[in-house]
């Protein structure tokens, strides 16, 4: 993308040599992958929900696999948000969900029982990942870290904040003409 | 050399790249001593503002040492000159130049066909702010080349640090215009939203213009303390009611001048739905921007009261309540900030101890913690409100 974008540069512009380390962290990028596959498994859920229902031996409950395929894209759309941590622990709840439903179809007369078990241990990985995710990017951004400064002391007023009050009042620039020369 | 650089949302890096070469006769290449995170800055780093690539460099704060001029320079720069850079890139020449509006030179904007037709007409070329503006690339580096650089300066003694006059490339500046542009009386109570290093500069500037009282509204404890050290009475709005607040401190007719220096980023909370509104919609790319300060402004303002507005719009807002803003005959003043319009009144205020703009540094860091900087600056951790790097 750099390079791409380097070529429409113009000649005096400084132009990318070598990439250094980045403001996003591993867990950042994590988290952004988390919110794709989010928003992948949400439009199959949401477009394919009879195979999915099929696979897991669980026919007739379409309309719940949408239901959840539209929370997938919503939790996938707000973990790529600058406020990705309500997106990740919207993931983790929802993990909570899926695998409480997949409990449900584990049964011994299900003859996709097997799918299920395998859904169930995916299920039980990626909660692992969202919950160090989440865990991880709430505690990088939160605000508290160490003890706040309060900044009592710093006025900005050398001589004092009485002495400054009004000491411009004779400024008077008017916002609409201008007389400096440039 | 090292710069740093805006690879997408949130992508930050310090990466090496090219020297900036002299391209124009009115060029000149300044090496960095200092520069700074702007909250400005923060909104590209958000990706909320369009028009960045990939590879662009960041900041639009910076000062330090000339190094190189171009012939067409003529004696008014020279090798060994210790400058500060302003933001907004100015011929010197054009209509509006000469009326000091300097924001919207109809010249520095090396982009114009995209600022025409984004804007209806161009707006001045910005250093690190996006291809609207030029594509300039920024000062968070250890060179810049600054076209223009015959009038695109602000030459500071030796006897002034770096941290005393780097903000009058910026906030100082925009403070002030804020604050001017509100034509302050001995009489008039000045609100102002948001305490971060812009709303910081407004208090002073408010103070120093001799308002009766200055109002600061935060929810953040260190940046109300630093407000109130400045002389603003404090309102926390996640503790109490701005609008009741406001009320009771103007006798229940409210401030007679309003200033927004928050922006297109208004904080989200539940207990305001229009912010979760906002933020929705921004989601959904059906607004740009958050306007939740400027609903609260135009309720609480006195009537033919004024808004000022120095804080960073992008594009489309909605639900502004034109018709209370209409009816009660609010004036309404914005722009990004004529800095040279300024300087040469400010710089004399410095020099004379009326004001040290240094009060508002909490952090330094080297240019190579920048990323790591633009974070802690964002979450507003370590208690930080303003960030200057050293390259």
């Amino acid at each position: 993308m750099t390079y791409i974008s380097n070529i429409t540069r113009s000649q005096g512009d400084p132009n990318v040599l070598r990439s250094g380390p980045s403001s996003l962290a591993a867990t950042d990028r994590l988290g952004r992958l988390l919110g794709w596959f989010s928003i992948g498994l949400g439009l199959v859920e949401l477009l394919a929900p009879r195979r999915v229902t099929r696979t897991l031996g669980m026919e007739g409950n379409e309309n719940l696999i949408r239901a959840y395929g539209a929370r997938e894209i919503s939790s996938g759309v707000l973990s790529l948000l600058v406020e990705k941590q309500v997106g990740l622990w919207s993931r983790v709840a929802g993990d909570g969900l899926d695998a409480a439903t997949l409990i449900t179809a584990f049964r011994a007369d299900n003859r996709k029982r097997d799918n299920v078990g395998l859904a169930l241990a995916m299920v039980l990985g990626i909660t692992l990942l969202d919950l160090i995710s989440a865990q991880t990017v709430t505690s990088r951004h939160s605000r508290q870290r160490g003890s706040p400064q309060q900044y009592q002391d710093r006025s900005g007023f050398p001589q004092g904040i009485e002495k400054a009050r009004g000491a411009a009042k004779d400024f008077k620039a008017s916002t609409r003409t201008y007389s400096g020369a440039t | 050399m090292r710069a740093l650089v805006w690879h997408g949302k949130e992508d930050i890096r310090c990466d090496t790249v090219s020297d900036p070469a002299i391209e124009d006769p009115r060029d000149a290449i300044v090496k960095v001593t200092s520069c700074a995170i702007c909250g400005s800055d923060l909104h590209l780093f958000h990706n909320f503002i369009p028009a960045m690539l990939s590879g662009d460099i960041m900041g639009h704060e910076m000062m330090g040492e000339v190094v190189e001029v171009g012939s067409g320079v003529n004696g008014h720069l020279k090798k060994g000159d210790r400058i500060v850079v302003p933001f907004t890139i100015i011929c010197g020449e054009c209509e509006q130049c000469k009326r000091g509006n300097f924001s919207v030179c109809e010249t520095t904007n090396r982009k114009k066909y995209l600022a025409d037709k984004v804007f209806g007409h161009t707006t001045a070329g910005l250093f690190g702010y996006t291809h609207l503006t030029g594509g300039y690339p920024g000062g968070q580096a250890e060179y810049v080349r600054v076209p223009f650089a015959d009038r695109t300066q602000i030459k500071v003694p030796n006897s002034l640090t770096d941290e005393q006059v780097l903000f009058l490339g910026d906030i100082f500046p925009t403070g002030w215009q804020a604050a001017v542009q509100c034509d302050i009386e001995s009489t008039d109570t000045v609100a102002i939203w948001g305490c971060g290093p812009v709303g910081q500069m407004a208090i002073r500037s408010a103070i120093l213009l001799g308002a009766k009282q200055v109002v600061a509204i935060d929810h953040i404890p260190e940046r109300l303390g630093m407000a109130e050290a400045g002389g603003a009475t404090t309102i926390n709005f996640d503790e109490e009611s701005v609008i009741e607040r406001l009320n009771d401190l103007t006798a229940g007719k409210g401030p007679e001048k309003c200033i927004d220096a928050v922006g297109l980023e208004s904080h989200v909370m539940f207990s305001k739905p229009d912010t979760v509104y906002d933020r929705a919609k921004q989601v959904m790319m059906m607004e740009n921007d958050r306007p939740h300060v400027l609903r609260e402004m135009i309720y609480v303002c006195r009537p033919a009261g004024v808004i000022s507005i120095p804080g960073v719009y992008s594009g489309l807002i909605d639900k502004i309540p034109m018709g209370q803003a209409m009816n009660k005959g609010l004036t309404w003043r914005m722009g990004q900030t004529h800095v040279n319009r300024w300087t040469d009144d400010l710089l004399r205020r410095i020099e004379e101890g009326q004001i040290d703009p240094s009060f508002v540094i909490t952090h330094t860091a080297a240019l190579e913690d920048g990323p790591e900087m633009y974070k802690v600056f964002r979450d507003k951790q370590e208690s930080c409100i303003k960030v200057v790097l050293k390259p």
